[in-house]
């Protein structure tokens, strides 16, 4: 990202104390998949590429944000970009999409969005992220997937 | 259809392995189902392969994979249609190009490569007569190319309007008019007017036409194409009709317009819809659901037009890209899915 930062004075959130996960000791133990599981997926890392934080702490994704149903596979996933105009909402989007993609069993179904009313071109940005053609297109560019790569880079703070 | 529906089922007959990414397109020869000739198919990947898949012998329920199409494509390979004669394969690819192929002696050779789409290629269509292609591209636009003795194809005709990605272009089955569908939400519909290659946009089915909300995947018609079918990712299957089918051959263009919806059905983008032969529309959707319909004979005013004959829940275990039926007197239907499988199905009943 060599343009300077849209946002360089952030909000930043605390982030929440939560439980340690339990290993499971049998292997062969069917684990659903909780609300834990998908913070520990998208909380480890750093993958808002205009701030080396984590999104929970600029509050780009919070918990209200993250529904899942593991009886029905189905993750729902509703961030707020740092900006009304944050130009990379669309990459924030597709970040937490790949970042699932390669966490998830195969047999979930990913919805990503923004929050209502907190972007200003809302609608085309979802319409883009959901579309799996466009995001196939997206992970066939060596270039896009770098940035994607650089963004989902673990951030030990 | 006087088929009681009750009694309807939907059986595997086999699910082929071998792609080793997502399954988008399939696309059965139509030579080949009957006079005594074993079915065949071709399906494409994100593997950047095509493979070509033979019934082992006509009415058996195993089917053989005949060939892999490699090395000729550098992307995804999107699209693939068989010309009516079943004697060539076109291949669309999201490396920008569109591969013709021809079997030589029981071997598949890429006879030509068609380029100009500035970037990815979503779909390949042949008309009727087998001598006119169509493509269309995340370029917005969509190419319809001549192909000529000796395989040489050439653009007769760029046709702009669409506003965003053209998803799918599909000729009308006994007409020389084309058909696409955009992530625009609209479907468009072109001609050729003149005398030379003149192909206008003559009409554009968009939401205050009853149309779309939301991207427009496939296109199917019925056998004496006067009635169109779409899916959309708003979750709906969509029937237009038109009228005068004879007094359009002569050059005339007579409009289409909405008849009905199919709405509450899938849960997820609805990505292919195909219309039998007999009547009969199955469509298939990220939900992982196949689901068939007939028309309503004894629909009053205000009743549905086409009925749910039959859901098939989990009919894959990842999202369903493509469904379509087989050529031949007993039509088997094949599914493509994200989960790398393809799946045929026989529709008893």
């Amino acid at each position: 990202m060599a343009s300077g930062l849209i946002n360089p004075n952030p909000i930043i959130y605390k982030k929440k104390d939560r439980r340690p996960r339990t290993l499971s000791s049998d292997e062969n133990d069917v684990e659903p998949i909780d609300l834990q599981e998908i913070f520990d997926i998208l909380f480890s890392n750093s993958i808002d590429p205009e701030h080396p934080k984590s999104l929970e702490e600029l509050g780009v994704v919070t918990e209200e944000g993250i529904e899942v149903d593991d009886q029905k596979s189905y993750v729902r996933v509703t961030f707020k970009p740092t900006m009304e105009h944050c130009s990379m909402a669309t990459l924030i989007g597709l970040c937490i999409r790949v970042k699932l993609m390669r966490s998830l069993p195969s047999r979930y179904k990913v919805d990503i969005r923004v929050a209502p009313g907190s972007h200003a071109t809302e609608a085309a940005v979802n319409k883009q992220l959901n579309d799996k053609e466009r995001v196939s297109v997206v992970l066939e560019n060596p270039t896009l997937v770098d940035i994607i790569d650089e963004c989902l880079t673990p951030s030990y703070d | 259809m006087g088929m009681a529906i009750e009694s309807t089922e939907l059986n595997e007959v086999e699910t082929l392995e071998g792609h080793t990414d997502r399954v988008w397109s399939l696309d059965w020869n139509p030579a080949t189902g009957h006079s005594g000739i074993p079915l065949l198919f071709a399906s494409c990947s994100g593997d950047k392969t095509v493979r070509v898949w033979e019934q082992n012998t006509l009415s058996s329920n195993r089917f053989t994979c005949k060939a892999v199409l490699d090395e000729t494509h550098t992307r995804t390979v999107r699209s693939c249609a068989w010309s009516p004669s079943g004697k060539l394969l076109a291949t669309a690819s999201f490396d920008a190009t569109t591969a013709l192929w021809e079997n030589v002696g029981g071997e598949f050779e890429c006879v030509s490569t068609l380029e100009g789409h500035e970037n990815e290629v979503k779909s390949v269509c042949w008309n009727a007569a087998g001598n006119l292609l169509a493509t269309c591209s995340r370029d917005k636009s969509v190419w319809i190319w001549e192909v000529q003795q000796g395989n040489d194809v050439e653009c007769v005709s760029v046709l702009q309007g669409h506003t965003q990605d053209v998803k799918m272009v599909k000729w009308h089955p006994t007409m020389d008019v084309l058909f696409s569908c955009s992530y625009d939400n609209t479907i468009k519909v072109w001609a050729d007017e003149g005398e030379s290659d003149d192909w206008q946009c003559v009409q554009t089915l968009g939401e205050p036409n009853n149309g779309h909300t939301s991207t427009v995947w496939s296109i199917s018609f019925n056998a004496s194409g006067n009635k169109m079918v779409t899916s959309s990712d708003d979750l709906t299957l969509k029937v237009w009709e038109t009228e005068n089918i004879e007094i359009q051959s002569a050059g005339e263009f007579a409009p289409w317009r909405h008849l009905c919806t199919l709405t509450g059905y899938h849960d997820r983008t609805i990505f292919s819809v195909h219309w039998s032969r007999e009547g009969i529309l199955a469509s298939g959707a990220a939900d992982n659901a196949i689901r068939f319909f007939v028309d309503n004979n004894e629909s009053e005013v205000g009743d549905p037009k086409f009925k749910l004959l039959l859901k098939k829940e989990n009919a894959h275990d990842m999202d369903i890209n493509c469904v379509q039926w087989s050529p031949g007197e007993k039509p088997l239907l094949a599914s493509a899915s994200d989960d790398g499988t393809i799946k045929v199905w026989e529709l008893a009943s």
